[in-house]
């Protein structure tokens, strides 16, 4: 049902950047426009495919959600896995380790594909940005590049090992761009501080993943394990080769609808085995997304690195974190989603309300930016929390509507900082006139940060607090007290932060775009180069598209959603 | 292939002309050129702080464009909207509201609930249809004349037709969520205009206070959307509101918050709904944007205060009234909360208002918080469920409205003028026409016949801010007049700029107490002014303003008579507003045109000759509108009314038997019988007020340097008044130095204190291990202590072993950290889950 390539499409996103930067390391470090032209070259070739992988996917996905409409009542034992399954398009599987289950499996589902495209956009919006840089431009790019190939690889894995190998691929050219580029006064500190966030979370998430394939192998073995097994082999939702011990993920999600991390662990009456490693694996990813009180790492290393890597980093790499802890923590883990999350949404209304406040008291622009994402992405991790299908709908709008956001907000204050070479924002002013493009291009962010309808904000934001208001029954049980119709309010209180936001985007704008212009002060200010231009738009223009017609993403994240719903055993 | 002349479909085509319009000239005008910034008028003027600065400066042909692009989409927007008005009244009354126009498409997928956009015209749409495109017009003509010297006219048109496009999408919305939408595009508009020179300081500050004095109302509102939406599954206005069993389910369901308190879903979705408009509509406690918003070019006022953003809000309120009444009956003495909410916000707010209105002495601000005032007549009018009465009232006052504010814009343009002339003299030689700059080519524009000349003219050597060109020529002649556009709102009295050169004194155009005597130098604008005034106070019989606000006081007559109190409330409150409404429209007159000139200014005021475009666009509108000030409220008389009831209406008032039928039958609303009383109120609180007003000002008009006799009648009372009760000193300690220090608080001391502390500590204390361990290494192996004083004298140095590059270190640091949050899951999981 989806268009086809007659490629390894999957295989050449991920494998090219790591190529091209194996081979830029080769070239002359003298001869920048070889450098900078090759990894333009490939970035935008990424970005084609990329989008070929988009529509592709996009064409397919009525079809798909009748076919998801018939599972959700058929009687078997693996709807759900199914209707994941059925989602993904363009997969690829070649056994790598057979022995421990491991395998190179790939593949894109209604969630992922929005993340491969906004990859490509901030990939070459990335290239763009870094033009100039004079310093080492070869490692730079080469560098990069390792880095969209994790980034890559990530979204498209469908194995356990695969997914952490390329997790921790992503991080560590990330380390090497902020300390080697980033701004002189931050990059170690801030450098080492994100990555041993990172690493721990990561960490914290392999020893429960790792728990959990156990477990699953274990189920297996039993006989309605293996019965349950058999009958996903002949629906071909798990290849005929199948071991019980795997790091398949499609696998491991046919473990979770069967109960099979549902028993009780540690001889206790009640704990179990889900509930327990719960916390593990989502809080352990969405350290990346920033969720409070581990969200510290991120203002420091947007500020410390450079442009480019602080318009990939925010835009792409935190949805990263939230992607995986929504595909490995709720999806592999429901019974401990419908535990946990009602408590964690506390966290999520903290990071929305006190991210927006501290962003109003920064006054330097980037640390602005930076805190607001961490706003922002409170409100993903909040539609992950109401388990309904229109709040994780929303949560996966808001990925892909503030990565576009987020990373042209740092393109703007990029292009600010490089032409008046402070980012203090008393000291700004005026710039609106000099330089207008950017100031247009950052008020189009500013209002789709705020929510203002007929931008993507509000398409993403709007289902977020709905579902919040569907999830009334929700109820949290710590010992005997229990607590529900909560979240209703919880959605009230993290306006707030939505109020707060409109106040530092407007005193932002005001600072630095309106008001008077210093020429004294900021001689070298003028307008854009092409390449900004470029930047601007390639950024800017989705957020209006997919704010006016929503329904040219909203089709392919409902049916990414859905399989989700359904293993947590709501319907839709 | 869709019939557009099907008046199921055109309504989509109505808010495309004005918002083609904006894509069209954003994209089309050339901004690029810039252009040293002198003191020229032409981007000087009010313009504060341009001098030497590069300013974009549109071509010539962009400025026609801009104006020919605009005009044709408010055009195109206001023929379609009135045939379809026209289309509906051919359906004829009670038919059309069972049977309305309208269409949708399929906008989101949301689960089971697929999410779609639509129009809507009923019985309530039409009058707004009617006045909305009507007044847009008016005030796109009105700016021709206006902008014709602003150098970023071209912006002004793009960003004044995106406003009139989203108008008109929520006019036309068929659902809640569209309706949203226009609503929210016109707070950024109003933003973007309101700071439309936003070099400005003061201008911007009213820019940010309006946006986020709307927004906080704003995402309220969304919550009730949101509420609604969850309690359900549509936004359609149609499936919700003209549907008794969703009615009765949402007013039968306790609500989530308050649910205890007796409060209904919709009761709470109401209240969320009606704060909206409390924001939108500058009702008490969020009106303090409105009278800021004055900084705004004043074509902008007139779009804001009349035909749409303050029209939107109390249009929504109701638009959504079905729901507010849902689970009561106001007509029966059944008041629900939201009711209950407006009766007292509106009723208030309108007195209230009016309090502080008597105390204004610029002639912008008065006619700012007679808006507030009269916007509460008809919040309290739909809190007793005079649904009629309120629309009624929403349409009157926007015509006479809209006249008052593009008029004043004349009157201060007059003392502009004025105030020129009275720089200028001595001068000498003045002969400017044709005298063009060369480097700024004249832009010649046929437009209605005349020829506009966009006033290039160069004064050059004049060091001062304002400069109008065309004084030496007597007033009555041939004379263009230059300087329209430049700002008033600069005038600001609180604002210190740009006035310092070459200036004596500070001088406010604005100040009704520099004026006197206008109506000799300006009489069309004193007719029209008026005409206007006397509408807004409500003057007997002969203006619309009296039919609409008779009827509310009828409205609420019939339940005072019945004895329920939110009724009496109503009644007297308004009857009290309304004559303090009367008193400050005849002080406000009495002071602009009536007596001798109070300065220099004011004799010399005009507003150039009667043959110059820019006079004739500045001026048709306000003759247009004035008529419809006078007679709009014809369609409203009450048959049973003596002599006109026979005369304009035989047998039904045909204004409420055809906007009822937007309501079901069960809950529409009663018609009120004939009673003198009410009216015999209106006569004596509008002639009475009227009557006072001319006493005290008209009389023996004021002249130069006296004072406000108000001073010594108010005492102590007149400070309170003229600093509007000090609700901006009182928001500044209660919202926003609060938000100030929450932001701090949680920046310094909870993110960079608590949480970084800890970190820090972690940190401090791994590498302390790790010293200790090396250490220890290097003494058991080695013997050797020299690693003590180094590893201690690090202690000091916060993170500095990030520094060192230790991997053993580093390894360490996250053994430990994942060590500890594993244990801390491991606590949190067996707590929560394990009980």
């Amino acid at each position: 049902m989806f268009e086809g390539f007659s490629f390894p499409v999957l295989s050449a996103i991920i494998g090219l950047p790591i190529v091209m930067g194996v081979l830029i390391l080769f070239i002359d470090s003298q001869r920048r426009d070889i450098i900078r032209g090759i990894a333009l070259m490939t970035a935008a070739a990424l970005l084609v495919l990329s989008g070929l992988v988009y529509f592709g996917y996009n064409a397919g996905v009525t079809a798909l959600m009748e076919q998801q409409d018939a599972l959700l009542v058929a009687e078997t034992d693996h709807n759900a896995t199914e209707m994941f399954y059925r989602s993904i398009a363009y997969e690829e599987r070649y056994d790598w380790i057979p022995q421990l289950g491991i395998s190179y499996h790939v593949g894109v589902d209604g969630l992922s594909t929005p993340m491969v495209l906004l990859t490509g956009m901030v990939a070459v919006a990335g290239v763009l940005i870094s033009w100039n840089i004079q310093d080492r431009i070869r490692e730079f790019m080469a560098f990069f590049l390792l880095l969209v190939a994790g980034v890559y690889g990530v979204f498209v894995s469908l194995d356990m090992f695969l997914l952490f190998f390329f997790y921790e691929l992503a991080i560590f050219p990330m380390y090497l761009l902020i300390a080697g580029w980033g701004w002189v006064k931050l990059r170690q500190y801030a450098a080492m501080k994100l990555t041993l966030y990172i690493l721990i979370g990561s960490v914290v998430a392999l020893v429960g993943a790792i728990a959990m394939i156990v477990t699953a192998a274990t189920y297996f073995e039993t006989e309605a394990g293996a019965a349950v097994l058999t009958a996903a082999q002949t629906a071909g939702i798990v290849p005929e080769s199948a071991q019980p011990f795997s790091f398949n993920i499609v696998q491991l999600t046919l473990a979770a609808e069967n109960g099979a991390f549902n028993q009780t662990v540690f001889g206790s009456e009640t704990l179990t085995f889900a509930q327990f490693w719960f916390p593990f694996l989502f809080i352990g990813f969405a350290v990346l997304a920033g969720v409070f009180p581990f969200h510290n790492w991120s203002p420091d290393g947007h500020v410390a690195a450079p442009t480019a890597v602080s318009m990939i980093h925010a835009g792409v790499l935190m949805k990263l974190g939230a992607f995986a802890a929504l595909r490995v923590g709720v999806q592999l883990l429901p019974e401990g989603a419908l535990v946990h999350l009602p408590w964690i949404v506390f966290l999520t209304v903290i990071n929305v309300v006190m991210g927006a406040f501290i962003a109003f008291r920064q006054r330097d622009f980037k640390y602005v930016i930076g805190f607001s994402s961490v706003s922002h992405m409170g409100l993903v991790a909040m539609g992950f929390a109401t388990m309904n299908v229109t709040g994780l709908h929303g949560a996966g709008l808001q990925m892909f509507s503030h990565g576009a956001m987020t990373a042209l907000f740092f393109g703007c204050v990029g292009m600010v900082y490089d032409r008046a070479h402070t980012r203090d924002i008393p000291s700004l002013g005026g710039f609106f006139r000099r330089m207008p493009w950017v100031a247009a291009a950052f008020i189009v962010g500013g209002l789709t940060s705020m929510g203002m309808p007929g931008l993507s904000g509000f398409v993403a934001e709007y289902p977020i607090f709905m579902g919040m208001f569907d999830a009334s029954e929700v109820t949290l049980r710590i010992g005997s007290l229990e607590l529900t119709n909560y979240y209703p309010i919880l959605a009230i209180i993290s306006i707030i932060g939505i109020v707060i936001t409109a106040g530092y985007v407007l005193r932002v704008t005001g600072q630095v775009f309106f008001g008077e212009f210093d020429a004294g002060k900021y001689p070298e200010v003028g307008d854009i180069a092409i390449t900004d231009r470029i930047i601007l738009f390639l950024l800017g223009v989705p957020l209006l598209v997919l704010g006016m017609y929503p329904a040219i993403m909203s089709p392919m994240i409902e049916a990414g959603v859905r399989p989700v719903v359904a293993l947590l055993g709501g319907g839709f | 292939m869709i019939n557009f002349s099907d008046p199921n479909f055109l309504p989509w085509l109505i808010p495309v002309g004005p918002l083609l319009a904006f894509v069209i000239i954003v994209l089309l005008t050339n901004r690029s050129r810039l252009v040293p910034a002198t003191d020229r008028h032409e981007y000087g003027g009010h313009h504060p702080e341009y001098n030497g600065m590069l300013v974009p400066v549109v071509s010539p042909s962009s400025r026609v464009l801009s104006i020919v692009v605009g005009m044709s989409g408010a055009v195109a927007a206001w023929l379609m909207s009135w045939k379809v008005v026209f289309d509906a009244l051919a359906v004829g009354t009670g038919t059309f509201g069972k049977s309305v126009f309208g269409s949708s498409v399929e906008w989101m997928a949301l689960g089971d609930r697929p999410f779609t956009m639509g129009v809507l015209i009923d019985p309530l749409t039409i009058p707004l249809l009617f006045m909305v495109p009507l007044a847009v017009l008016m005030i796109f003509i009105y700016s021709i004349g206006y902008m014709a010297h602003d150098p970023r006219q071209a912006r002004f048109f793009a960003l004044i037709s995106l406003f009139a496009g989203a108008m008109l999408t929520l006019v036309v919305a068929d659902n809640l969520l569209l309706l949203f939408v226009g609503w929210e595009v016109m707070g950024l508009c109003s933003f973007m205009l309101i700071g439309f020179w936003f070099e400005k300081h003061s201008a911007y500050k009213a820019a940010v206070k309006a946006f986020t004095t709307t927004r906080v109302a704003d995402v309220i509102m969304l919550l009730g959307i949101v509420y609604l939406y969850s309690q359900t599954g549509t936004l359609s206005f149609r499936e919700i509101l003209y549907n008794q069993e969703v009615l009765a389910q949402l007013a039968g369901t306790p609500a989530l918050l308050f649910g205890g308190l007796g409060i209904s879903a919709s009761g709470l979705i109401g209240m969320f709904l009606i704060i909206g408009t409390v924001g939108k509509s500058a009702q008490f406690p969020l009106h303090v944007w409105l009278p800021d918003a004055m900084e705004g070019p004043t074509p902008v006022s007139a779009m804001i205060h009349a035909a749409a953003m303050v029209s939107a809000g109390v249009y929504a309120v109701i638009r959504m009234y079905p729901l507010f009444e849902a689970g009561g009956h106001p007509h029966a003495g059944e008041f629900t909360s939201p009711l209950l909410l407006m009766t007292f916000v509106g009723g208030f707010t309108a007195l209230f208002a009016a309090t502080i209105a008597i105390a204004q002495n610029d002639v912008k601000k008065v006619l700012a918080y007679s808006t507030i005032s009269q916007l509460g007549f008809m919040v309290a009018a739909l809190g007793i469920g005079a649904y009629i009465a309120a629309t009624f009232h929403l349409i009157t006052h926007a015509f006479f409205k809209a006249l008052l504010f593009m008029a004043s814009g004349s009157v201060i343009h007059a003392m502009e003028h004025g105030e020129h002339h009275v720089h200028e003299h001595g001068h000498g030689d003045h002969g400017h026409h044709g005298d063009h700059d060369e480097d700024y080519p004249v832009a010649p524009a046929s437009i209605g016949g005349g020829r506009m000349e966009l006033a290039y003219e160069a004064h050059d050597g004049h060091g001062h801010g304002h400069h109008h060109d065309e004084h030496g020529a007597d007033h009555g002649e041939f004379d263009d007049v230059g300087g329209i556009g430049d700002e008033h709102g600069s005038h600001h009295p609180h604002d210190a700029h740009a006035h310092t050169q070459a200036h004596d004194h500070h001088f406010d155009p604005q100040d009704m107490m520099n004026m006197g005597g206008l109506k000799d130098r300006i009489p069309v604008t004193f007719i029209t002014f008026v005409i206007g005034g006397l509408s807004l106070a409500g003057f007997p019989l002969i203006t619309a303003g009296f039919w609409s606000k008779d009827e509310i006081l009828a409205d609420a007559w019939l339940g005072l008579t019945e004895g329920f109190g939110p009724q009496i409330f109503v009644f007297f409150i308004l009857a009290l507003a309304a004559f303090l409404t009367a008193f400050y429209t005849a002080r406000q007159l009495c002071l602009t045109f009536l007596g001798e000139p109070r300065t220099e200014e004011a004799k010399h005021a005009g507003l150039g000759g009667p043959r110059s475009v820019i006079s004739i666009t500045m001026q048709l509108p306000l003759v247009i509108l004035a008529v419809f000030a006078l007679f709009a409220g014809f369609v409203g008389v009450p048959p049973d009314f003596p002599i006109f009831g026979a005369l304009f209406s035989p047998e039904v008032n045909p204004f409420f038997e055809f906007v009822k039928y937007s309501l079901l039958v069960e809950i529409q609303p009663p018609k009120p019988p004939f009673s003198v009383w009410p009216v015999l109120t209106s006569f004596a609180v509008a002639l009475g007020g009227l009557a006072l007003g001319y006493w005290m000002y008209g009389r023996k008009p004021l002249t130069a340097g006296q004072p406000d006799p108000m001073i010594k009648i108010l005492g102590p009372l007149y400070n309170v008044l003229k600093n509007k009760y000090y609700f901006d000193e009182l928001y500044t300690i209660v919202f926003i130095r609060p938000s100030q220090a929450i932001a701090r608080v949680t920046s310094d001391f909870i993110d960079r204190g608590i949480i970084d502390g800890i970190l820090h500590f972690i940190a401090r204390a791994a590498n302390f291990i790790g010293d200790l361990l090396k250490v220890f290494n290097l003494w058991l192996i080695d013997g050797v202590g020299d690693g003590i004083p180094q590893g201690l004298g690090k202690l000091g140095e916060r993170l500095k072993f990030l520094q060192t590059g230790r991997i053993q270190q580093y390894l360490l640091l996250i053994a430990v950290f994942a060590l500890l949050i594993g244990l801390i899951f491991a606590a949190v999981s067996v707590g929560i889950a394990g009980n």
